[in-house]
């Protein structure tokens, strides 16, 4: 072994040995820079692993805040059967045939409402005496033209009601006020009145 | 003292012999060399994948596979493709090429590197191996939107297990990549004098650490909505099935630069060499590929045009999209500056070059033409598109992993690349690969659906051209492999500087370059 071997570029390899990476003298300054260069970039990984999940609230907030992709904004979701640019009052009102025996309430308020749109209201129907009760409710409408614009998706009318002693029920009806109803129609009524039916079985 | 002295004594430190030693191994070049390997064994898997799809395709009617096995197809050369084959090339690249280039002695972290490449396989076993279970393998497309995602079988969970891997993989790779170049460089090798391949690598390592936990997420999000009763995407829960488009192409369009920057890297590499002549513009190479990857996080709705947006957000992501043709603008007209009164030699290296700066420029320009809204929703989901992503990673990112294969085989094996069958994968790749993909445009512009089986008639003809182009160039790339092999067996001995014109510390070290390399840090001035 040549001595000035040793003190070349590279004594280690003229000695055969491996090449080592911790004795080179700016070795362990590099290991602390590789180190918090590791834990920077991993901080960085685990805050957009985050990122990720944090995108769904931020869209809601995003989109409520401009008023993107919500109601009319978005174009497509727009209902074309809906007339906006009118409104028609509906006055609910509830009948019944035996006081003594049932309840039945309309919603105490009118709804406005566009003609095309969806309408959800709900009335009451309770049962003030100690035996089961089966009813129907048969509906009128006022003034009755407008009975052709009403289109029901769904009435507690298509179906007899039964109600345990003392049950009190809600009773949802889904219904359309079609866009050809005339425009003079600017108030309209649904009534409902509620029978006791197979009145024979009352003992 | 005397045994010590001999020569084969000081390669005493070289690699352990037999399987082991590429377990274990914690060199760059060897993890390197593994990236590369599993990418080729891969691009073999995905390719007969894509083989199978032009079979069927080859004329109308159902022949050869049935739609289950056909949508498992697609979903899985997609997946493969991708994060089997280009990401780990380039990180085969990466791991080979970054030390060298910037006078390091290795990676930063040698054992996390080979951590993430041996996860890798594992993650590729999965992917293929849910083909074999019962439901068959992932058929939910490669973008593995819900709701169909969320309906598939065990095979789902397995794909979203494998991304969870990969994912895990290319972070930590693309951290040890990062951290190698912002500490190990060589004294006198400042940021704006590294390489160009450096440079794109920095930046797609700030990429791959940005959104590929974005996507982990994603994935994960879509497991506990199939598994644990969560409701982020199932609209039946109150979710949100677009929600999940929006996250995955928050990951998604980053991801397309992540595989086409360090293609440019390599590409602004060979063009110097073989024009000899320095990179026109490299400062501006720098920048344009910075604002390539600032502006890729600003356009990821661009591929869900057709969900319903308001006309606002639509604007925004068209212009901000035509955008990111300026940049890389400025990069195709450097490499044509480059090429400009160079004293050009057409070595395979530099054939596949300037192919991708012609068949990358051909995507690009379709990309434009995707880009606008209005035209997006005509084109959205079409063959249009199929041929628009095949032109930019086939004849793109794969076509610069050739260049960069045929431009680094005399460094990494030591022996001179055969030109003339290099020459013959060459012309024959780049004459089918158009015959494969270009009729795809008109059959997108006629309306042909992309993941099909099936087709209506007035389709057939351009579809034929398509399968025997897919067919010929599929056969082309056994040439590659031969070409490969051949180099590693023998040949001419090829010199520290392989090429006349090649520049950088990687031709300053002998071919085949040894074991260890810096291990003293190069002075650069």
């Amino acid at each position: 072994m040549n001595p000035s071997d040793l003190n070349s570029r590279n004594p280690r390899a003229a000695l055969g040995l491996a090449p080592c990476r911790l004795c080179d003298p700016r070795a362990p300054e590099l290991a602390r820079t590789n180190a918090s260069s590791l834990r920077r970039f991993g901080l960085l990984a685990a805050a957009m692993f985050g990122f990720g999940f944090a995108l769904i609230p931020v869209y809601d907030v995003f989109c409520d805040l401009t008023g993107l992709n919500r109601d009319a904004a978005q174009a497509l979701a727009n209902n074309t059967q809906v007339d906006f640019s009118r409104r028609v009052r509906i006055e609910l009102v509830a009948n019944v045939q035996d006081g003594a025996v049932w309840r039945f309430g309309a919603p105490s308020r009118p709804v406005d409402a566009h003609p095309g749109q969806l309408v959800r209201v709900e009335y009451e129907l309770e049962n003030l005496t100690g035996r089961p009760l089966v009813g129907r409710a048969v509906p009128s409408y006022g003034p009755a033209a407008a009975a052709a614009h009403f289109k029901k998706i769904d009435c507690f009318c298509f179906r007899e009601q039964r109600l345990a002693p003392h049950e009190k029920i809600r009773l949802p009806v889904l219904f359309v006020l079609d866009k050809n109803v005339p425009r003079d129609l600017g108030v309209v009524t649904l009534s409902y009145t509620f029978f006791e039916q197979g009145g024979g079985k009352r003992t | 003292m005397d045994a010590h002295a001999t020569p084969a004594a000081s390669v005493r430190h070289g690699p352990p012999t037999g399987p082991m030693r590429w377990l274990t191994t914690t060199n760059h070049k060897d993890i390197g060399t593994l990236y590369l390997w599993f990418a080729a064994t891969m691009f073999l898997i995905g390719g007969l994948m894509a083989m199978l799809i032009r079979a069927e395709l080859f004329q109308p009617g159902l022949q050869i596979v049935q739609p289950e096995l056909f949508n498992q197809l697609t979903t899985l050369h997609g997946l493969i493709m991708i994060f089997g084959v280009i990401m780990p090339a380039f990180t085969g690249f990466a791991n080979w090429q970054v030390p060298l280039m910037i006078g390091a002695p290795d990676m930063a972290f040698p054992r996390m590197n080979n951590w993430s490449f041996w996860l890798l396989p594992v993650a590729g076993g999965l992917l293929v191996g849910s083909m074999l279970l019962p439901g068959g393998g992932v058929a939910g497309g490669w973008t593995m939107y819900p709701p169909l995602f969320l309906q598939g079988g065990i095979s789902y969970d397995l794909t979203i297990f494998a991304i969870h891997i990969m994912g895990a993989s290319s972070i930590m790779g693309a951290i040890n990549i990062a951290t190698t170049i912002l500490n190990m460089r060589a004294p006198g090798m400042t940021l704006m004098r590294m390489p160009l391949f450096v440079w794109t690598w920095l930046i797609t390592a700030y990429l791959l650490i940005a959104v590929m936990p974005v996507l982990a997420g994603a994935v994960t999000m879509l497991l506990t909505d199939r598994n644990f009763g969560t409701h982020f995407f199932s609209a039946a829960g109150g979710g949100d099935p677009v929600m999940f488009q929006h996250i995955f192409w928050f990951f998604g369009h980053p991801e397309v630069y992540i595989l086409i920057l360090p293609a440019f890297g390599i590409i602004s590499t060979v063009i110097p060499t073989f024009s000899r002549k320095p990179l026109f513009g490299y400062a501006s190479m720098v920048y344009a590929t910075a604002s390539i990857a600032i502006l890729s996080f600003m356009v990821w709705a661009h591929h869900m045009f057709t969900v319903g947006m308001p006309a606002a957000a639509q604007l925004f992501f068209m212009y901000a999209t035509l955008l990111i043709a300026v940049p890389t603008g400025v990069k195709v007209f450097n490499w044509v500056a480059t090429m400009w009164q160079g004293s050009i030699s057409f070595e395979t290296a530099m054939l596949f070059a300037i192919a991708f700066v012609c068949l990358f420029t051909i995507g690009g320009f379709s990309g434009l033409v995707l880009a606008m809204a209005p035209v997006d929703i005509q084109l959205h989901d079409t063959y249009y598109v199929v041929a628009h992503f095949h032109y930019v990673l086939v004849t793109g990112a794969l076509f610069s992993i050739f260049a960069g294969i045929y431009y680094w085989l005399p460094k990494w094996t030591g022996h001179r690349v055969d030109e003339t069958w290099g020459r013959w994968h060459f012309w024959l790749s780049a004459i089918s690969v158009n015959l494969l993909f270009f009729p795809m445009h008109f059959l997108g512009l006629a309306g042909m659906p992309r993941r099909i089986p099936d087709y209506a008639l007035q389709f057939a003809d351009f579809n034929r051209i398509a399968s025997i182009g897919g067919f010929v160039f599929g056969a082309s790339q056994i040439l590659l492999l031969i070409v490969i092999l051949k180099c590693i067996r023998g040949g001419e001995k090829a010199p520290a500087r392989a090429w006349e014109g090649a520049e950088g510390l990687e031709w300053t070290v002998a071919s085949p370059a040894p074991y260890h390399t810096f291990v003293q840090p190069p002075e650069v001035k």
